[in-house]
């Protein structure tokens, strides 16, 4: 028996949705790798409010105010000090999850709808602030524009449409594999816990306040990177693209596909970014279609499009192990 | 501070009179002391003295809203108590948020169960090992030799309890798809995975069958040969009677009496508490 060969076997799905996502930019022109580079951006971006809203059940309608934080730090820094774009990725991180840690500590013990308020203002805020120029570093209404591409030092710079692809894509890829990881674990299983039951939760040992504040502090530090990538893709940033209407695609993004499910956010996020480019002719009706398209999921399938499966792995592991132990 | 009243204070405490008199050397588990909580204008809890012997069964028993359930929230730190000490192990747990106090050692279980219902028996009864497991955030996204390691004992773990309380065979059901008298025993198991020394049941056999109460019953005794203390809440008078070592009443926030369960049978002012109040209820006194 090879386990590598089981692995691939058991996992066939995966493999199969990987090679297609790595042949295909090869056979698409560049809008449509471009269309994909933003699939893979609000990929990201709904993973990392995954972790707020789908594992912790936290209302956060605000999430676009950390992608700001981050998009705006990688273009500040890099445009007034020339600090390269691949250095300033887990600084735009660690400034997003700063200020999720700041903001977030007084207003963690907040319940459902009044953290929902809070949040959505704490993103109106972000928003304002960089409209409004403080210091005359975020450029007001027009943003911040002439940032680098990623580069990788010498030759390797991500100048082209495919090679952002890939970049996003990658990222996404290695997010997905840490996600996995922390459902497996501890601080996922304290995640859920505190979404089924607060009370039961604290009274099990877990430390609500801390596991809440962390997963808002994870969730932004992802949001961060997005802001990292998309700023040196578009080499623009400005406050609009920040909007309460992006924060609400990305809450969709996680009902539709389903709370805590790592194929759904997938599937959410290509249904908020290939569909209104497939149905073009209807662009107008995009909001329309939309809001017809979530009442007909929470009436048909409250749980979204791929609600997570639970448990099976880490049940069938121990029966194999107790066939070891009767022995 | 609290030294002097802990656990390892040794009580001297005297058999019956008449009887020769042996000295029996007892050790006190959990003390509250004057214990008070307020909601508004009701005093739910009032100057409440509780105290639970290592060891032994102690239940909590009085009318409906005598502030039983209330005693449990504060002394687990789920509410906030008004005045009064909580004592385990020598020191004062009161105002401590509910999960330092099962890291102390006292894990609960609730009258309306409360259980993740979304997750599986099994990641049940996995979480319920929360504060005795330590692997952070980092170890768990790379998945250290560590961390695999402390995952799979606590998987061992939560298998060796669901095989106890007799539910390995639901291990991987959702907690809210298995019938009631499993779920009562799944939060027990649950409980018990935190590895406590005082274990606090609230009304554990309401909403189970006779013989299902039995069983647990069982199954509670036999846990006190591990090192346990039980503290439980209870309206059946007869399951109280059958089990307890110590009995403690209360009435409208008030401890009423105490004593061994014979006594208490017999305490014309339990009885006026129960008969006067709660015509409608079975009890046989
Ligand atoms: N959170 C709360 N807010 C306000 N009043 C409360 C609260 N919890 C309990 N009470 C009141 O405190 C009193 C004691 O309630 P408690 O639940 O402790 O009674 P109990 O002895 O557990 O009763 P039961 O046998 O019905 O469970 C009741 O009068 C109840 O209405
Ligand atoms: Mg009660």
């Amino acid at each position: 028996m090879k386990p590598n060969k089981n692995i691939i076997l058991k996992n066939w799905p995966i493999f199969i949705v990987i090679i297609i996502l790595s042949v295909s930019p090869f056979r698409m022109n560049n809008y449509w790798i471009d269309v994909f580079f933003f699939f893979g951006i609000y990929a990201l971006l709904g993973l990392s409010l995954n972790i707020v809203l789908g594992e912790v059940g936290l209302f956060d309608l605000g999430h676009m105010g950390f992608m700001a934080i981050g998009a705006y730090t990688t273009a500040i820094l890099n445009t007034h000090f020339g600090i390269p774009i691949i250095f300033l990725m887990p600084v735009s991180a660690l400034a997003a999850a700063g200020f999720a840690w700041l903001v977030c500590s007084p207003i963690i013990h907040l319940r459902g709808d009044y953290l929902c308020i809070v949040t959505i203002g704490m993103g109106e805020i972000v928003r304002l602030t960089l409209i409004n120029n403080p210091f005359g570093i975020t450029g007001g209404p027009n943003g911040v524009f002439g940032i680098d591409f990623l580069s990788f030092g010498g030759p390797l710079v991500i100048d082209s449409s495919i090679e952002s692809y890939f970049v996003i894509w990658i990222v996404v890829g290695l997010t997905i594999l840490a996600l996995i990881n922390l459902q497996r674990s501890r601080i996922g299983r304290a995640w859920n816990c505190i979404r089924e039951d607060e009370i039961a939760a604290e009274s099990t040992g877990i430390d609500v306040r801390y596991y809440k504040l962390l997963a808002f502090v994870l969730g932004a530090g992802l949001a961060g990177i997005a802001g990292n990538i998309y700023a040196s893709k578009l080499m623009i940033v400005s406050p609009e693209s920040f909007s309460f209407i992006e924060s609400c695609m990305l809450f969709c993004i996680v009902l539709i596909g389903g709370m805590g499910s790592i194929p759904g956010i997938i599937i959410g996020s290509a249904a908020v970014s290939l569909f209104p480019e497939i149905f073009r002719a209807f662009a107008r009706y995009r909001m329309l279609i939309f809001g017809a398209a979530m009442v007909i999921m929470m009436v048909f399938r409250p749980g979204g499009i791929w609600p997570r499966k639970r448990g099976s792995v880490e049940f069938k592991s121990l029966l194999t192990k107790a066939g070891e132990d009767n022995v | 501070m609290f030294k002097d009243s802990s656990l390892n204070t040794e009580k001297l405490v005297e058999s019956k009179p008449g009887e020769e008199r042996i000295k029996i050397v007892q050790k006190i588990a959990l003390e509250t002391q004057k214990l008070t909580k307020k909601f508004g204008g009701l005093i739910a809890v009032n100057n409440f003295d509780l105290k639970v012997n290592r060891g032994e069964i102690s239940s909590l028993i009085g009318p409906n809203g005598a502030g039983k359930t209330t005693v449990f929230n504060v002394i687990t730190g789920l509410y906030q108590g008004d005045g009064g000490k909580v004592i385990f192990k020598g020191e004062d747990l009161a105002g401590k948020k509910p999960h330092r106090i099962i890291a102390k050692g006292i894990a609960r279980t609730f009258q309306n169960i409360r259980l993740f219902s979304n997750m599986t028996c099994l990641e049940n009864v996995m979480a319920g090992q929360h504060c005795r497991s330590k692997e952070g955030t980092w170890s768990s996204i790379f998945r250290t030799s560590y961390q695999k390691k402390e995952e799979s004992e606590i998987r061992k773990i939560a298998k060796r309890l669901l095989q106890r309380v007799g539910l390995w065979k639901f291990g991987d059901e959702l907690a809210k798809n298995i019938a009631y008298g499993n779920q009562r025993m799944l939060e027990i198991a649950r409980a018990l995975a935190s590895n406590p020394d005082l274990l606090i049941l609230d009304e554990p056999s309401s909403g189970l069958n006779d013989k299902e109460s039995e069983d647990l019953m069982k199954f509670l005794k036999s846990l006190l040969k591990e090192n346990l203390t039980i503290l439980l809440i209870e309206h059946h008078m007869n399951v109280v009677m059958g089990i307890s070592d110590w009995v403690t009443v209360m009435d409208e926030g008030k401890k009423i009496a105490e004593g061994v369960p014979e006594d208490i049978y017999h305490n014309p002012l339990v009885i006026e508490a129960y008969l006067g109040k709660e015509e409608e209820e079975e009890e046989e006194i």
